[in-house]
């Protein structure tokens, strides 16, 4: 490994480690993919694989979680995302094709994506 | 499938009770199909000791304990996979028994304020790049690169840090001498020789954590002008040996050890000192003897270590939990760090908790709390429905607190007034089956062997005290026995050389004060309070209670319990040793002490 020469090497080395430990750090954005049996069926392992690539790419800091099933089978696979205090947003039937949209949409531009939304609750 | 990890499992706590835990997690996570996108990393101490092996899973927060490689299908499955808590694994609060899933909610954690303990069980401790990741040499960064000597010596003044190895000296000034002294060769020293047997500390964080303590000890060296330092650990102490030899190599491979530290032109080189292990060996100059290569013996501190200490040069030397916290002072500010504690007691003291208490394990809390939320919030209570009968604190040599001081805030001043010191935060609970007399005399036991030898007052006067004691527990004791007792301590407090000699009689002159008739009950009633002194007590019978299962007869190594079948027994107390195999089988509380 290289020498740090100074603290400006240093400041750079902790930001590109820092994705390493996203896990523990914290993050105003939490996108919850329901993971139940249901869910799991319905492809959410696909989904959630998306997700987590889509924001790797695009250095997003976020958390992604699973939750069991909150009952609306018909929907799965469920995504919920909420940033900061806004209000949680569930999207239903999420397919892998959908998350780059989702993605650009609601995370980045802050506009829910009204034809996809299930519900909302608020933060 | 990313890069980037969704999940951490974090495990801590093993202790060697799981070994075959770890490699178990990686291979479900692998057969799962989750590497990849859940991580499993064997982080350091979390405190919650006699709970492991612990996990914490984060960024869901979930906590479970006591972890086998059984339970890992299961919880693989449930938690990382279907995001669902398994109830069974969750920490149950001992007094509701109430299942509680998530760290943040488990009161032991939330009562606690972790500034030395930030990252233990938080990061990896084996890997430089998890410490970066968490802000880990931006204060040496921000030292080197924006502050003069005279300002990082200023601010650690400014907070009122003190000293965490005992003695509580602040550590500001302690820099300032060093700075201030003569010679252009300095040296900087951590003490990593934990000595009390019921501290753990100090092993802890440098296990969990070693990194912090060694960016506390380049920011220390940079402010007193020292480009030289030593880690002192004993040889028993091998987990914090190679934990703290590893993070050396590692800050040296990184360019924040050796020549030129970040392109500041500060040179600073640290090594590893292994020596052989004793309690007296902590004493900052026997410790610099052990260092030196020299018997570890103390010598007058008349002239200070500051100015002339390893090898006869200026030396600061500074426990490991004080250097750890040194790199959050710079970061954070003297403001945030005096802000919490009291008046003269600045910021946060961790303490292990041992003894009878139902949360064992290592707790921080802000200087200050007192006894009674130290035991019954943080600590979790007594266990088995028991009194609390005394807390013991500050090492072999603390003192006794009794339950009328339950309120009393813990800082250095409080402490030693009530007789009792804050030492490094050893604390010992007892209950009211623990004999203070039997307590205070194993303390002294193993003082007189820890005791070097130099000082007459401390070899003889510890040992004659021990003597006097065990012919109390033993029902030979004599009332004047008491006051000899406290002259004795008197004499081997005030004549002996250093903390040891200082501080030894304190257990047995804080029970004095405050359980004398604990101590008049075993020399004029010969009687033990507590049912622990054997020459004092007897076991019997209760008739109402026992059922006549027999069990306590064919346990009973003596043959001295008799009885026909489903009549109550009775126990020969001729033929009695008090082993006490009775009184623990017995299914239905019908043997008695008295």
């Amino acid at each position: 490994m290289p020498k740090l020469k100074s603290l400006e090497e240093l400041e750079k080395l902790r930001q590109q480690l820092q994705g390493d430990i996203k896990a523990r750090a914290g993050t105003s954005t939490t996108i919850t993919v329901g993971m139940g049996t249901c869910g799991i069926a319905a492809g959410a392992r696909e989904v959630m694989h998306a997700i987590l690539a889509e924001l790797d790419a695009r250095g997003i800091d976020a958390h992604v979680t699973t939750v069991g099933c909150i009952g609306m089978c018909s929907r799965e696979p469920l995504v919920d995302i909420q940033q900061g205090d806004e209000p949680r947003v569930t999207y239903g039937n999420v397919s892998p094709e959908m998350v780059p949209r989702l993605i650009t949409e609601h995370l980045v531009e802050g506009n829910v994506i009204e034809e996809w939304a299930v519900g909302r609750v608020e933060g | 499938m990313t890069e980037q990890y969704r999940a951490d499992v974090l495990v801590s706590c093993l202790h060697d009770r799981a070994p075959e835990l770890i490699p178990a997690l990686e291979a479900e996570i692998e057969q799962r199909g989750l590497e990849g996108e859940v991580r499993v990393v064997e982080a350091g101490c979390r405190g919650f000791c006699h709970m492991g092996p612990v996990l914490l899973i984060e960024p869901d927060n979930v906590f479970y304990v006591g972890v086998q490689a059984a339970d890992v299908p299961e919880l693989v499955e449930e938690t990382l996979v279907k995001g669902r808590v398994v109830e069974r694994l969750s920490y149950k609060e001992p007094s509701t028994h109430a299942c509680i899933s998530y760290c943040r909610d488990i009161p032991f954690y939330n009562k606690q304020e972790r500034i030395v303990l930030r990252h233990c069980g938080m990061i990896n401790p084996e890997s430089v790049e998890e410490y970066i990741a968490v802000g880990g040499y931006q204060a040496l960064g921000k030292v080197l690169g924006s502050m003069a000597p005279e300002d990082v010596i200023k601010e650690v003044k400014e907070s009122g840090l003190r000293g965490r190895g005992g003695a509580g000296f602040s550590t500001g000034r302690k820099w300032e001498s060093a700075r201030k002294a003569e010679g252009e060769v300095k040296y900087v020293l951590a003490n990593g020789d934990e000595g009390d047997p019921n501290c753990f500390m100090d092993r802890a964080l440098m296990e969990a954590d070693p990194h912090s303590v060694l960016e506390g000890m380049i920011i220390g060296a940079y402010a007193i002008g020292a480009h030289e330092g030593f880690v002192y650990i004993p040889y028993e102490h091998a987990g914090s040996a190679k934990a703290m030899g590893n993070a050396i190599r590692q800050a040296k491979e990184y360019g924040l050890l050796g020549e030129d530290i970040m392109g500041s032109g500060f040179d600073f080189s640290l090594e590893l000192r292994l020596g052989a292990h004793s309690f007296v060996g902590g004493e900052s100059t026997a410790l610099m003897h052990a260092v030196e290569g020299k018997v570890s013996e103390p010598r007058p501190k008349h002239v200070h270590t500051t100015d002339v200490g390893l090898w006869g040069r200026p030396s600061c030397l500074n426990n490991v939990k004080t250097w750890n916290i040194v790199p959050e002072i710079i970061n954070r500010g003297a403001e945030w760090f005096s802000s919490i504690g009291t008046e003269n007691s600045k910021g946060t003291q961790v303490f292990s908790l041992a003894g009878k208490i139902n949360n064992v394990g290592l707790a921080e809390v802000p200087m200050g709390i007192t006894v009674r939320e130290l035991v019954y919030d943080v600590g979790g209570g007594i266990p088995d429905g028991q009194e609390f009968k005394a807390l013991q604190i500050g090492g072999p040599s603390g003192g006794f607190l009794p339950p009328d001081l339950l309120d009393m805030p813990m800082d250095y001043e409080t402490l030693a007034e009530a007789g009792s010191m804050m030492g490094t935060g050893g604390v010992i609970i007892l209950d009211d089956r623990t004999c203070v007399v039997d307590t205070a005399r194993y303390f002294l036991d193993f003082l007189q062997d820890e005791s070097c030898g130099k000082c007459t007052s401390c070899r003889e006067g510890i040992r004659r005290m021990l003597e006097i004691l065990t012919r109390i527990v033993e029902g030979e004791g004599k009332l004047e026995d008491l006051d000899t007792l406290e002259r004795l301590g008197r004499v081997v407090k005030s004549v002996s050389l250093c903390g040891l000699g200082k501080t030894a009689p304190n257990p047995v002159l804080s029970t004095l004060r405050y359980f004398r008739d604990e101590y008049v009950a075993h020399i004029v009633d010969h009687k033990c309070p507590a049912g622990v002194c054997k020459a004092l007590i007897e076991y019997y019978i209760i008739e109402d209670a026992c059922t006549g299962c027999g069990l306590c007869r064919r346990k009973c190594p003596q043959e001295a319990i008799s009885g026909e079948k489903k009549k109550p027994h009775v126990i020969d107390p001729e033929l009695c040793i008090k082993c006490g195999v009775c009184f623990d089988v017995c299914r239905f509380d019908a043997v008695g002490v008295r």
